[in-house]
């Protein structure tokens, strides 16, 4: 019953995403065209057998991770917030969690999609290799999950900082965009200024990057990592952190009401 | 359980930073009663209707809504209240039909979602998103979400803001028949016809105290109020005066005039008169 009530809102959160075209067309697209431009413009070997566009597309597999995830969910959650649809649900006895089970689900929904397109896309186009054994697509899998889910959580607690719509695509785009360039996106990890790189080490998108790498690059490349490996359960290990601290954050101070319906 | 009041609040009090939004506020609803909540702009109707919602916090008084303190509400009890707040939650992009039918989900003993749609007069529009409805059509579909889940009270504020006449005709048949289903209702407005169509008792509240609760036809002791008698002096000005006997001034007048008074009006204060006497008063 209850179960039912968190796949109604999952569907009802789809059917809301993808009815408003641009949302879908700048969620979906907008990784891919930056694969385009980066991957014509930026094609030279990054170490023996590895070039810069390989490295570039695991890269940008985890934003697009993290738009859906954290980008999409702070931005949009400000703007329910206003229009009132979250003090709406809040006046009926639908339990809270259905609402953020909504949301997840509807993340999940979109990053299927997304991660699909983007690997068809990468590897149909820019010569990326898809996952060579049952293990790499494993840790893909993981990565991919575990990743998503920090992302979601943490978009859901920040969606309280901005205090407005209007303020929110302000507030949410710079955290996101400078996290894409000091977690190893558009720069080779490595290549980044020491203090950078143990900044970036806080954040989840640079363990999502380093996850993914290991999964689309050939082992030898894990020698030029910060640390001579992928540390795969380090990626684990504090992904799954994000997690906790998110869904804390989310318990404890989500916001319903705007300042000015309390 | 076995209180015969839906709502009950004792000494009610909630300020904004500086300002005092209600003021020391008692007032009750009965059960099965439709109660009306008449004020001006500004004078706490919202805020005492989403204290009693469970939205916002007051700082001072004693509140029972349904047996329960609101502050601290629990699924049971949001399942037995339904709400109409006065600004309107907007999901574009989903149908009129997607969103009560979604909304009646969440409630153990729903109404069927079409036959709502159609009490408020939107079956046409059943298939129709969200965005593309007049500003009349969205508050029906607000009214709809209010009531889908069945409430034992229904709280509406302002239901009827932007409804053309028929509409509100319709919305007003609508409260009566949920009424005579045993709804307790509690409803704000600006329309003092309206309080008078469909509420057994009227509160008035100005600056966030209740002036008055009274029967429609008795507020303000408009049936016993003073009359008044105009007419014309013989050099043309228009003269008037109270009296609580106007037969008697009106007699007068006559005998005064040798026959017919010139202009002669008798009045009473209407619903109207008596409400901006009382608010003005406040
Ligand atoms: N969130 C808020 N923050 C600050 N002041 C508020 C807030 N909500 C209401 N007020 C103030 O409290 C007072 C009462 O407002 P309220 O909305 O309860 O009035 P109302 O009777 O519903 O008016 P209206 O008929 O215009 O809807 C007003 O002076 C208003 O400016
Ligand atoms: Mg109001």
């Amino acid at each position: 019953m209850v179960v039912d009530l968190a796949r109604r809102q999952g569907i009802v959160e789809l059917k809301q995403f993808t009815r408003s075209r641009e949302a879908v067309v700048f969620t979906m697209a907008f990784p891919i065209i930056m694969i385009l431009i980066f991957a014509s413009i930026f094609s030279d070997e990054i170490a023996p057998g590895v070039n810069y566009t390989q490295y570039f597309i695991t890269g940008m597999i985890a934003t697009g991770l993290m738009t859906v995830g954290f980008q999409s969910l702070a931005i949009q959650i400000p703007i329910e917030r206003d229009k009132g649809v979250l003090k709406r649900y809040r006046g009926t006895p639908m339990p809270k969690w259905v609402y953020f089970a909504g949301k997840v689900l509807m993340v999940a929904g979109i990053g299927v999609v997304e991660v699909a397109l983007l690997l068809a896309v990468s590897i149909g186009f820019f010569d990326l290799e898809p996952p060579a054994s049952a293990a790499k697509w494993f840790t893909f899998a993981w990565v991919s999950i575990l990743g998503l889910s920090a992302c979601t959580l943490c978009g859901i607690a920040f969606s309280s900082v901005p205090r407005n719509a209007r303020s929110a695509t302000a507030v949410v785009t710079p955290v996101a965009l400078v996290l894409q360039f000091i977690s190893g996106v558009f720069f080779v990890f490595t290549d980044l200024p020491a203090w950078m790189q143990q900044v970036a080490a806080i954040f989840p998108l640079k363990w999502m990057c380093q996850g993914l790498r290991s999964v689309f690059l050939p082992d030898s490349f894990a020698t030029v990592e910060p640390a001579g490996s992928w540390e795969l359960g380090k990626v684990a290990l504090i992904l799954g952190a994000w997690c906790v601290l998110g869904l804390a954050i989310c318990v404890r101070s989500f916001t319903w009401q705007n300042k000015y319906s309390r | 359980m076995g209180n015969d009041l839906a709502v009950s609040v004792k000494g009610l009090r909630k300020a904004y930073g500086r300002t005092v939004a209600v003021d020391g506020l008692d007032l009750d609803v009965r059960r099965g009663e439709v109660f009306a909540l008449l004020g001006p702009n500004g004078a706490g109707k919202t805020t005492t209707v989403e204290i009693l919602e469970g939205y916002r916090k007051r700082d001072g008084g004693e509140v029972r809504v349904l047996d329960r303190d609101p502050a601290e509400p629990t699924a049971d009890w949001r399942g037995r209240v339904g709400i109409v707040l006065q600004g309107t939650g907007e999901f574009e992009e989903l149908t009129v039909g997607e969103l009560v039918h979604h909304f009646a989900a969440f409630y153990p003993k729903p109404d069927d979602p079409d036959e709502v749609i159609a009490r408020v007069g939107l079956t046409g529009k059943a298939k129709a998103r969200t965005h593309g409805l007049s500003g009349g059509q969205k508050r029906r579909l607000d009214v709809a979400l209010g009531i889908v889940g069945r409430p034992e009270l229904l709280f509406l504020d302002e239901p009827t803001t932007g409804f053309d006449p028929e509409a509100r005709r319709e919305f007003w048949q609508l409260i009566r028949d949920l009424n005579a289903a045993g709804t307790t209702i509690m409803l704000t407005t600006h329309y003092l016809d309206e309080a008078e169509a469909l509420a057994q008792r009227v509160g008035v509240i100005a600056d966030g105290r209740l002036v008055e609760v009274a029967e429609p036809g008795r507020l303000g002791n408009r049936a016993n109020a003073p009359a008044t008698v105009s007419w014309r002096t013989p050099d043309g000005t228009v003269e008037s005066k109270e009296s609580d006997t106007p037969t008697a001034l009106v007699s007068e007048l006559a005998a005064r005039f040798g026959g017919e008074v010139p202009g002669l009006t008798v009045t009473r204060p209407t619903l109207e008169d008596v409400y901006l006497r009382m608010i003005g008063a406040a």
